[in-house]
């Protein structure tokens, strides 16, 4: 009986074949470690993201009247909406959180080099519309911060030459932000990006599945069809749709159950992690919400120090670095631009950042540095020394893909085993 | 890759949030404590009898703050409410906004959300530091909220205190680097009664700015042991699974 449905399904969609394909029988290298769990926990807090956001727009109203108070609504009247909504702001927070993380990965064993160069760029275009996500969301709540952050990034705009002002006329759809501005905020925010993303997802997991996962020695489980010999192939049941193509060394697990198992330990830690933020800590000190915004928003008070949500705040220095408005606009896109271009920018044959030189090692380590302080940077007011060490930052996050670029090319690495060691 | 880890676990205090310039004076901490009911019962009947006749707290409701405290509904009906408003409604006043602004130059704020907008130790200390400043309309300044436009509505429960400016030389100019308090007239309550008056009414308004706070912390801990458990659970399972492959 239940074998005569599911024959009946797949004869008509191929449902099996997709979760053989892409989940029972799909080859992952069976040394990924800790570092790899972050996109499956990105893609849970996207869903996350998804349901509590259906349910808070039930009850919140995208207006500039209503707005702050349908938030406290929900917090007050429906029954657990602060469950809902701090799953949210928690969840936005996490999401990048995960998602820097899961950048990071990429970058240590160059996940970014042939032939995951559109894998990456997905990767890139997931990361920018969600920070416009991001942006869009914190606008919602109506209050002090989401008022005055909003009016600084979309005065950023205005930098631009000619066009400029019209342009954050045409954003903001009013002189200020006001209610329409909160509308088509709303509207973009529940409807327009989220489907973006959602589609964006989708093709990085695509990409993804067609060209295999990466691993942390960087070693490739799919060799040429004939090359290996029967003993050295996986005993795993693998789909042949891989099989047929190429042979599947054995140093591979099946995606199901294994990899899956070990992404949900770690995704249990999470949720441990994520569940004493939302119950105990939902403003996380002041980074997650700020304090300011539990005040309705009000065009005629500015308030003294306007900070952006601590995950904007890297870009932030970068822009606050530069004298110039326009170029600091444009090195704040370039920081992003950068990362894009990757793959293109190291040269170097191998990988993972294990068997690359000392120098690489140094140059990553730095770029890491260099974030994180611009991050924090980006928090604190504007004084001259901070400014300073804003620029001397800014230059070394740029520093790092020249450098790169410089050094790959001809870079003294260290052998890489044929087989994962592990 | 350790190393860099432990780097930057170290710059993480490093992440505070930074302070305005100027002299401010130190905050006292609250004892903030949402399990003491008799505390949050007392602050409630302060904020009903002193605040908020100019100030609302118009997100929050008489009957969820009832429940939530403790306090039998009829007892609050009558007790609690000044006004004409039912149970279910919130909590406002009818001060006309056009009116309060003539009186005070501005509307008093609204005050659900007060405590996660100043923190519980600023509105304490707030409290504590109203001062005799006869250039003032209300004959009071603040040692925390310099020419506030609020009257020391507590006056008749703390007395009265004067303030003696401390001034230093800092790089060439006199700055302001301290406010010295001292009690002039004594109010209906000691020193340390007014002290747990002012924390009974920061507790209560730290409630308001969270009623769901109640909740979460019962809430969560049950949560985070079942994921300990589970925890447990899961990693025996993925052990299990993977015991062939290393």
């Amino acid at each position: 009986m239940w074998k005569n449905l599911l024959d009946w399904i797949e004869y008509r969609i191929p449902m099996m074949r997709v979760a053989n394909m892409h989940a029972l029988q799909y080859p992952a290298p069976k040394n990924m470690n800790f570092w790899y769990v972050f996109g499956f926990i990105a893609t849970v807090v996207l869903v996350n993201q998804i349901v509590t956001g259906i349910w808070l727009t039930m009850n919140y109203n995208p207006s500039a009247e209503g707005a702050f108070a349908s938030v406290e609504y929900i917090m007050r009247d429906v029954d657990y909406g602060w469950v809902l909504r701090y799953m949210h702001s928690t969840g936005a927070s996490a999401f990048f959180v995960v998602v820097y993380l899961h950048m990071f990965r990429g970058m240590m064993y160059g996940s970014y080099q042939k032939p995951r160069e559109l894998l990456w760029l997905f990767g890139m275009f997931i990361y920018l519309a969600l920070m416009a996500e991001a942006f869009m969301g914190y606008l919602l709540p109506w209050g002090q911060m989401s008022y005055w952050g909003a009016q600084v990034i979309i005065s950023l705009f205005g930098a631009i030459p000619v066009i400029g002002d019209d342009l954050t006329l045409w954003i903001r759809g009013d002189y200020v932000i006001s209610g329409a501005t909160l509308n088509r905020f709303f509207a973009l925010h529940v409807i327009a990006l989220p489907l973006v993303i959602v589609v964006l997802v989708f093709l990085h997991i695509v990409a993804l599945h067609e060209v295999g996962s990466n691993n942390p020695q960087g070693i490739n489980i799919k060799h040429p069809k004939g090359s290996l010999k029967e003993e050295d192939k996986t005993k795993f049941n693998i789909h042949e749709y891989y099989t047929s193509k190429y042979d599947i060394i054995n140093d591979v697990v099946p995606f199901f159950p294994h990899i899956v198992l070990k992404d949900l330990v770690a995704f249990t830690v999470f949720c441990a992690a994520f569940a004493y933020v939302m119950f105990f800590n939902p403003e996380m000190g002041g980074f997650f919400l700020e304090p300011p915004n539990f005040e309705p928003a009000n065009p005629l008070k500015t308030p003294e120090h306007i900070a952006p949500v601590w995950y904007f705040t890297p870009f932030y220095a970068i822009l606050r670095a530069v004298p110039d408005k326009l170029l600091g606009v444009i090195l704040m896109f370039a920081a992003i631009v950068m990362l894009a271009l990757l793959p293109w920018l190291d040269r170097c044959k191998v990988r993972s950042v294990k068997y690359r030189c000392g120098f690489h090692k140094i140059n990553l380590a730095m770029f890491v540095v260099s974030f994180c302080i611009l991050g924090w940077l980006g928090i604190k007011p504007a004084t001259p020394t901070y400014t300073l060490m804003s620029q001397f930052f800014s230059f070394t996050y740029f520093a790092f893909f020249g450098l790169l670029w410089l050094y790959s090319k001809n870079e003294k690495t260290k052998p890489v085993p044929a087989r994962i060691t592990k | 890759m350790k190393k860099l880890l432990i780097t930057l676990v170290a710059l993480l205090p490093g992440l505070a949030i930074a302070a305005g310039g100027g002299f401010q004076y130190p905050l006292e901490e609250a004892r903030i404590d949402l399990e003491d009911k008799p505390s949050l019962q007392r602050g409630a009947a302060l904020f009903m009898n002193y605040c908020l006749g100019c100030h609302q707290t118009q997100y929050q409701r008489y009957q969820r703050t009832a429940e939530d405290l403790g306090i039998p509904l009829d007892i609050a009906k009558d007790n609690l409410i000044f006004s004409d408003q039912k149970i279910g409604e919130k909590m406002t006043n009818s001060m006309p906004a056009k009116d309060a602004g003539k009186w005070f130059g501005k509307q008093p704020p609204d005050l659900t959300l007060v405590a996660r907008v100043r923190s519980p130790d600023w509105i304490y200390t707030y409290l504590k530091t109203f001062y005799l400043d006869p250039s003032k309309t209300f004959g009071v300044n603040n040692a925390v909220f310099k020419d506030v436009g609020m009257p020391h509505v507590f006056q008749g429960l703390q007395g009265t205190q004067e303030a003696e400016m401390v001034y230093d030389t800092v790089d060439g100019h006199k700055t302001l680097v301290g406010i010295k308090l001292t009690q002039v007239e004594p109010g209906a309550l000691t020193p340390e009664e007014y002290d747990q008056a002012v924390n009974d009414l920061v507790n209560y308004l730290e409630y308001v700015g969270e009623p769901s706070k109640l909740d979460s912390h019962r809430i969560g801990t049950w949560v985070l042991v079942f994921l300990a458990v589970f925890f447990v659970f899961i990693y025996l399972l993925k052990k299990e699974y993977w015991r062939d492959v290393h």
